[in-house]
């Protein structure tokens, strides 16, 4: 192409992305759909001065990944759903212990070893924290090779402003999917001494280099002590509140919309695609796309649905309509949610969607 | 930081003569220890290596789960808390992303030869700097006492109530032997801490080990022969002789890896 843009896959398109926005260590274990990373990673990383360890396991990997966030280095790991879940231990670790770090779970359908098609199946696992004890993702929902590109340098920083590991979720279709990409770094992207002010305050390093008098510093996530561990879930339950200032959605032909799809990732993308076959037909639909999956974008939900019909898409079998309906308080509001799934593991077009969005516009 | 060797009153004054000092990197307080348990001297050799070769102030310690979770109390050192077992893949990551720091991990049987044998044995393998401290004392301690993987044949635990047995229970795991097998370590020896002369030994093995690490040989490890008198019910001075009598025949003293002049002539890079 000679418009500046480079045809990439979207896995390749994150690998781009990472190296882009200043990660220095990637730490991963094989599995589809997301290879491609882990394999650009190699070549990318130590061709630029960083490190690529292929672990022995997730368990490993995203112990590796904590490691290397405890420096206050920016580093990555990227998996899917079934080795994602091997990951949640280290994740509740960093979450704990104030560590950041960047997560992309090219999601594959489940349960258990499930196919390797696309599916939204993780929902749950990256919005709801996933792993023991109260903690929390931040969690970016890319449907273009492009944003799966854009996304990293969003992840990284959000890493690094709240200590805390960052997901990026997409699937099969994300990753796979190969698009003309534009390699352009956002205008803020942070730079290594960016990365080094945020972690000053806490990274480990050996106190040698802090000067003299520097006493050693410890990151951990036990508490023992009466009280101790209530006080830091306190902190930890208002910087997820504070994380609520950088909530992102997009909305699309909602203005005079009676029903609004609502849907992220590829799903979202596809949905897209329907609505403008519905709005070439004369039927007024339009598109709500959460972009951070949490925090979830309850106000702005809120504030478009107002007594319109919703419809959630999402392929799986019921997981953000739940966060919706919680959104929108359903039962004090009356509003209306209707759900349609999509299985993990098929693959859809917008002919697939346009029937059931007609169905719920019709009904009463 | 406040330390013993600042304080005015415990130097020595005229006429007298300073025949055994404190050590700065391990913290001046009590621990949790139980009496008579060696993690103590294991915690005062790590530290004196550290200081002796003037490491400290770049080492960064990676902790495990179990009685030596809170080994960050007492080394004066940058520390990190690990999930149970992955360690060595937690000190894999702080060496990748600091590799002008001295890493090292501190860990007992139950950690390093159960739940993280694979994350110990796989950064062994690849030959990841890192210096691997590694407590043997065939118990599981802080949970109460159950059979761990270096458990003997015949042992009882709170989870082996008949004594352990071979078939269904397994056999002691022999790490050192494991770690000597693999080509990414540098450096593999077991130590005991039952007596004096043993002591020394065991200083020396953990100082050839970070020596190791400062010259980028590749993976060191030391396993330390240590007593649990509370969880093997036996007084300081029986669990002591149980190491000379009943461990160290199962598990031999010596050195199981020593590649440091292959290595270095073959200047091999960290």
């Amino acid at each position: 192409m000679n418009d500046g843009r480079i045809l990439i896959k979207g896995n390749e398109a994150v690998a781009y992305g990472a190296l882009d926005a200043g990660c220095r260590c990637y730490f991963g274990y094989p599995i589809t759909p997301q290879n491609e990373i882990p394999e650009a990673m190699s070549r990318l990383l130590p061709e630029n001065g960083g490190q690529f360890v292929q672990a022995e396991s997730e368990l490993a990997a995203s112990a590796m990944l904590l490691g290397a966030g405890s420096c206050g280095i920016p580093a990555m790991t990227s998996s899917s759903s079934c080795g994602i879940a091997l990951m949640q231990e280290s994740l509740s670790y960093m979450a704990g212990s104030q560590i950041p770090g960047v997560i992309v779970n090219m999601m594959r359908g489940g349960p258990g070893l499930g196919d390797i098609g696309p599916s939204q199946g993780d929902y749950f696992q990256a919005v709801k924290g996933g792993g023991n004890g109260d903690h929390r993702n931040f969690v970016l929902a890319p449907s273009t090779a492009q944003e799966c590109y854009d996304f990293m340098f969003r992840a990284f920083r959000l890493a690094f402003t709240f200590a805390n590991p960052v997901m990026v979720l997409g699937d099969a279709i994300v990753a796979q999917i190969k698009e003309g990409v534009r390699r352009q770094p956002p205008a803020d992207a942070l730079t290594a001494d960016g990365y080094a002010a945020l972690s000053a305050p806490w990274r480990l390093e050996g106190y040698g280099k802090r000067g003299p008098g520097a006493g050693p510093r410890l990151l951990k996530s036990v508490y023992l002590a009466e009280g101790a561990l209530a006080e830091r879930n306190v902190l930890l339950m208002r910087k997820y509140e504070a994380m609520r200032a950088h909530v992102a959605w997009e909305e699309w032909q909602c203005e005079d919309a009676e029903l609004i799809v609502v849907a992220f990732g590829s799903v979202a993308r596809i949905a897209r695609s329907a609505v403008r076959q519905l709005r070439e037909q004369g039927c007024r639909v339009g598109l709500f796309r959460p972009v951070t999956l949490f925090p979830f974008p309850e106000a702005a939900l809120r504030r478009v649905a107002r007594d319109r019909r919703l419809l959630v898409m999402e392929q799986n079998t019921g997981q953000m309509v739940e966060d919706v309906r919680l959104a929108l308080d359903v039962l004090a509001r009356r509003s209306t949610v209707s759900w349609h799934g999509i299985m993990p593991g098929m693959f859809i077009g917008a002919d697939d969607l346009v029937d059931p969005i007609l169905t719920a516009l019709r009904e009463d | 930081m406040q330390d013993a060797t600042s304080d005015e009153r415990l130097r020595p004054g005229a006429g007298e003569e300073l025949v055994f000092d404190a050590t700065p990197t391990l913290a001046h307080k009590p621990t949790h220890y139980c009496p008579g348990c060696h993690h103590g001297i294991a915690h005062r050799l790590v530290s004196e290596v550290l200081d002796e070769l003037g490491l400290a102030e770049r080492a960064i310690l990676v902790a495990s789960v179990g009685c030596s979770a809170f080994s960050y109390d007492y080394f004066n050192v940058d520390a990190v808390e690990s999930p149970h077992g992955r360690a060595c893949a937690v000190a894999t990551g702080i060496r990748r992303a600091r590799p002008e720091s001295i890493v090292f991990t501190y860990q007992g049987d139950g950690d390093m030869a159960a739940i993280g044998l694979a994350e110990s044995v796989h950064a062994a393998n690849r030959g990841e700097n890192i210096t691997a401290v590694f407590i043997n004392n065939t118990v599981y301690g802080m949970t109460g006492g159950q059979m761990a993987p270096t458990t003997l044949l015949g042992q009882k635990t709170t989870t082996t109530p008949l004594g352990r047995h071979l078939l269904g229970e397994g056999g002691p795991i022999h790490m050192s032997e494991i770690m000597g097998g693999l080509a990414g370590v540098a450096y593999a020896e077991r130590c005991a801490l039952d007596s004096v002369k043993h002591i020394r030994q065991a200083k020396k093995a953990l100082r050839t080990a970070f020596s190791c690490q400062m010259q980028g040989l590749g993976f060191s490890f030391v396993e330390l022969l240590a007593g649990c008198p509370t969880n093997w019910h036996l007084d300081p001075l029986k669990a002591n002789r149980r190491i000379s009598e009943e461990m160290i025949p199962v598990f031999p003293l010596g050195v199981f890896r020593d590649v440091r002049e292959e290595r270095k002539q073959s200047e091999v890079q960290a």
